[in-house]
This record gives structure tokens, sequence and C-alpha cells, in this order.
């Protein structure tokens, strides 16, 4: 019997639930009592600096850290009660490159079923599946140090696939691969998506999360700094256009006069202004003022998460 | 963390299923592949040491207890290849799969546990140990230097300790900062386990203490005796003390690497 307390009983279930949820190495706080929801065929990305805690956060989600304190449940099962069952409906497409070197595409990939207990006939059926899915057919029976990085990536995330996950978990699925294969790979994940998996992925870029994340959650320090819809917090933090400007004192002047409330940025020998007022405010003013070297675009996501965690290199 | 605490939790017992098998069976494959590789040192190296050692320096040598020299040594080349196999699968081998190839992180995200992973490459580092001392043994007996049908019982005695030697060293791999690490147990350890053990002469020749030591303190020791024991056909009960001996070593070892590798693995 579950009890349920007035109208948040009236949301669905979260399928992915952390309270409180720490993790600290020595004198390291890596992950700082964080709260969040993930719910069923969402898309939620973790976004954040290097050494924010977002790794971390998906090894606690796959059960091999340990928590230091707070609760993680997955599909109502504890992390800390029932690994296996719950490594047994997760995917993950780790970071780091960690095929088997010896062995060839296939094989990769039948080796992985077997530590999943799936039986040879099913797992053979569900490889030329995925390798169909992937584009990686005709590498087939390839030794993996002759791949190419993307394809690589493309079979790591096929091996993920191989015991038909609810739950895929991909850290940084596309960095360092070109922008056909970036593109490949968000077309297959949005087609999971599609499916129903519930998927969460960590991402340094921030077009990755706007066009494929339902959710965002922006992690700094350890901490989840915000949270929302990616065009929720575009409109929340920054607004609908920012205009970029040769910097030069004058005009500088001249836009805060005419912007009073506006957030001046100035990085390198350029200006940045963000203003919460409507589209078009910025048109008026280059024609009032003709500028050179000045440009309105849209603000994005990558605007929101430099506000918020800053430009300090991290590492 | 009390000292107390910290060693209980270094001799706990660690839940395994019959997922060790499956880390195995993964090591098995990826030998498999390579076998030529791998059977080519283990039937030439012998050779090379029954005709230098054997017939070349043997016939400057005395029997030793009533045997040949090159019948002494013979089995004492059997219970090395069981040392040098497992040893270095799983302190070279072991290292290599957990650091740069990352296979240990891949396996622990599927329902197989970190446990399970260590004890599947101890049991592996134990197959290698049986893989290669029983082509050792059937390059002596082509040699013709099995005079006893005791020799059958070889390959439990490889199984046995090759898991020991495996567990000792995983203990390794679990304090290796990097791979050159292990330059110091292999000259530490493994060299003068490899001429102190009664391999090439007898340990009586020895000064008592260097004998003392080695009887209690140097696993090659009770497994250079039990082989010996075995292809001569000379079963003395001292070979039951070396029985005892590395039986009662293996477990402590085992699950002691256990324990230390997932304190390394998992953080």
């Amino acid at each position: 019997m579950r009890v349920s307390f007035g109208s948040s009983s009236m949301g669905p279930e979260a399928f992915i639930k952390a309270q409180n949820l720490t993790k600290r190495y020595d004198d390291f706080l890596a992950v700082d009592s964080i709260d969040f929801e993930v719910f069923k065929g969402e898309c939620c990305g973790f976004l954040g600096p290097n050494g924010a805690g977002k790794t971390t956060t998906i090894k606690m989600i796959h059960c091999v850290l340990p928590l230091t304190a707070g609760s993680l449940a997955v599909s109502g099962l504890d992390v800390s009660q029932s690994p296996r069952e719950i490594k047994k409906m997760i995917g993950v497409a780790p970071q780091e490159e960690n095929l088997d070197p010896d062995f060839t595409v296939m094989y990769n990939l039948l080796v992985y079923a077997r530590y999943f207990d799936i039986p040879k006939s099913l797992a053979l059926k569900r490889s030329d599946e995925l390798l169909k899915f992937f584009q990686l057919e005709e590498k087939r029976n390839v030794i993996i140090d002759q791949l190419s990085t993307g394809m690589k990536r493309r079979l790591i995330l096929a091996r993920a696939l191989i015991n038909e996950p609810q739950i895929l978990l991909l850290d940084e699925p596309t960095t360092g691969l070109d922008p056909q294969a970036r593109h490949l790979i968000w077309d297959r994940i949005r087609s999971l998506k599609k499916q129903g998996v519930t998927i969460i992925l960590t991402t340094h870029y921030m077009d990755e999360a706007a066009e494929l994340c339902d959710h965002t959650l922006i992690m700094d320090n350890g901490k989840i700094i915000e949270e929302g819809k990616p065009a929720d917090l575009v409109k929340k933090h920054i607004g609908e256009d920012v205009l970029e400007i040769d910097y030069d004192d004058k005009v500088r002047k001249d836009l805060q006069e005419k912007f009073p409330d506006a957030r001046l940025e100035v990085v390198g020998d350029r200006i940045r202004v963000f203003t919460s007022q409507p589209h078009g405010v910025f048109e008026s003013f280059l024609k009032d003022f003709p500028t050179k070297g000045a440009a309105i675009r849209n603000a994005n996501l990558e605007d929101v998460f430099l506000k918020l965690t800053g430009r300090r290199l991290r590492e | 963390m009390k000292s107390s605490s910290r060693i209980a939790t270094v001799f706990s017992l660690p839940k395994l299923t019959y997922r060790v098998w499956k880390v195995w069976l993964r090591n098995l494959d990826v030998f498999m592949k390579t076998y030529k590789v791998n059977f080519f040192p283990p039937l030439l190296e012998p050779i090379f040491y029954l005709v230098a050692l054997g017939y070349g320096l043997g016939t400057l040598v005395q029997n030793i207890q009533g045997l040949p020299y090159i019948n002494f040594i013979a089995p004492a080349l059997i219970a090395i290849s069981m040392m040098n196999s497992s040893f270095f699968e799983c302190t070279y081998g072991s290292f290599v799969r957990m650091y740069f190839q990352k296979t240990f992180d891949a396996i622990i995200t599927t329902p197989v546990s970190i446990e399970e992973v260590i004890a599947g490459e101890l049991v592996w580092g134990a197959t290698r140990s049986l893989i290669s001392s029983s082509i050792v043994l059937g390059v002596v007996a082509a040699f013709g230097l099995v005079t006893s049908p005791l020799f059958l019982l070889i390959p439990f005695v490889a199984f046995l300790a090759g898991l020991m030697f495996s567990a000792i060293a995983m203990c390794f791999t679990s304090i290796a900062p990097n791979i050159d690490f292990f330059n110091y147990p292999a000259f530490l350890l493994i060299t003068p386990m490899f001429l102190l053990s009664g391999t090439f002469f007898p340990l009586t020749d020895l000064p008592g203490f260097i004998q003392i030591t080695a009887k209690a303190f140097l696993p090659l020791t009770h497994a250079v005796s039990l082989t010996r024991g075995l292809i001569v056909g000379d079963l003395e009960s001292s070979l039951l003390i070396s029985l005892i001996w590395i039986a009662a070593v293996t477990p402590v070892f085992f699950i002691l690497s256990i324990n230390l590798m997932k304190r390394k693995l998992i953080k």
C-alpha cells in the first residue's frame, strides 16, 4: 500500500528518485546532498563543468559506487540493496572506451550478453539488430583496434542496449566525434526515446542537451544549481535575444543608457548584452546607433550555463 | 576506521555466484584467440633447461637423493611453471585488464559484481598454471623423466598452487600504483623462490636458517616438493605438510586479495 499525500499523488511516480544523495571521497565532497527525480520515458540531461559530480551521480545510479549518505531508488529498488536487479534493467555507455581489444565487434557484444545470462541464440539475434541499428554491420568481424573513434562510440552504445534496458545511462556520448557521427547518435537516441527507454545523459555540449533532453539539471561543485526544461531555463535566465557587439567605450555607454536593466558582459573584445525585454529591442537600437561587428542571435542554453557556472576554468 | 574493523573488512567472506565463470570464460576466450603465442613458452623453456642444466651441467653433478641431476630438476621445472604462469597472469595480466583496458569497469556495469570479477581472475590464474604445467609435464615425460603413475595427480597440485600464487599476485596488484611496480615482487619474491626452493639443488645444502625460511615462507618450496614426490613416486610424510601449508595459505590470500581489490576499485 502506498500512502499518498495531497496533490503529489496526482503526478506520475518517479522512476529514479534521489534524496539527499551524497558522495564523499576522503576530503572531497563529489556529490553534495542532491535531490532529483527522473520519470519513465523521459530524457534527462545532467550538465555541469568538469568535476561537477555528473559521472559520480551516474555511477551511483548503476550501483557501481556506494553512497556516502542519502537514498537512491531505481524503479522502487534501493541501489544498495538490489544492485543486480537494477543492473539488469540498465544499459551503460561510459565516458571511457572500455571495449575488449582482443575481440571482434560482434564478439564484444556476445561476451557482454553472456554477463547478463542472455542465451547465445538470442544474443546473436540482438547483436545483429544492434549492429544494423548503429550501421556497424560491415565491421562485424573487425578487431576493435581497427575502428575509428566514432565507430567505437557506436559499438559502446550498441553494447549498452544488449540487455534491452529500460534505462540507458549515457556519459558524454558524443565527446570527440565529428558532426556526422554526432547526428547519427542523436538520431538513434531519439529513436530509443520513442521506444519508451528512459535516458539519462551527461554532456558538455549545450546544443546536444537542448536537442535531446526533456529536462536538464545543471550541477556545479556537487550541487544541483538549477533544473527545468531547456527552453524554460533559457527564457528564465537569459531572455529571447542576445546582442553581441565589438567592444568600444562609447558603445558600452550607449548600451548602458539605452538598456539600464540589461546585463552587459565583456569577454575579450566583445560585449554581450542580455535583456529580458522582448524580441526586437536590439534591432531598434542598431537602427539608432549603427555599429560595426554587431550581431543579434537567439539566446541559448550555453548562455544559461555560463551565467550560472561562470567562466572560470575548472581544471 | 578502527584498525580492528579494517582487518575484519579485508578478511570478510566475499559473496560469489556462478557469474565467476563468466569472467573466467572471457579470459579463456582471449587465451584461445592467441593460443599459439601462449603455448610456445611453456613448451620450449623446459627443453632449454633440461638440455642445458640436465644434460650439460648434470654431467658434472653427482646424484641427488639417489636421482640423476636431470631427474632432480625436472619436477622443479613443472612447479616453476605453475608459479610463473599464475603469478604473472594476476600481476601484469590483471593490471592491464584493470588499468589499461578498463575491462573490470565494463564487466561491473552488468549483473556481475567486482568480487566475482576478481575471483574469476584468480580461478583463471589457477587455470593458466594448470595449462602451462601440463605442457611442461608433457615435455618432461617426453624426456622419459616421469617414473611414477602418481604424476596423474599433478594437475590438482597445479590448480591449487596456481590459485595460491594468483591470490598472492593479486594482493600486489591491489597495491600497485603503476605497472613498473611489479619489478619489486618479481625480483624480491619470484627470483629468490626460483633459486632457493629446492629447485636446482636440495634445500639441505643451505644454512639452517635459510632452510627454515624457505619452508616457512616460500610457497614454491611446497609446490616443488609435492611435484617431485608425485613424479618420482616417493611419498614422504613431509608432503602432507606441504599440502596442508598450501591448502591453508590459499584461502587466506584468496579472500584477502578480493577485498583489497574491491577497496582499490570501489571508493
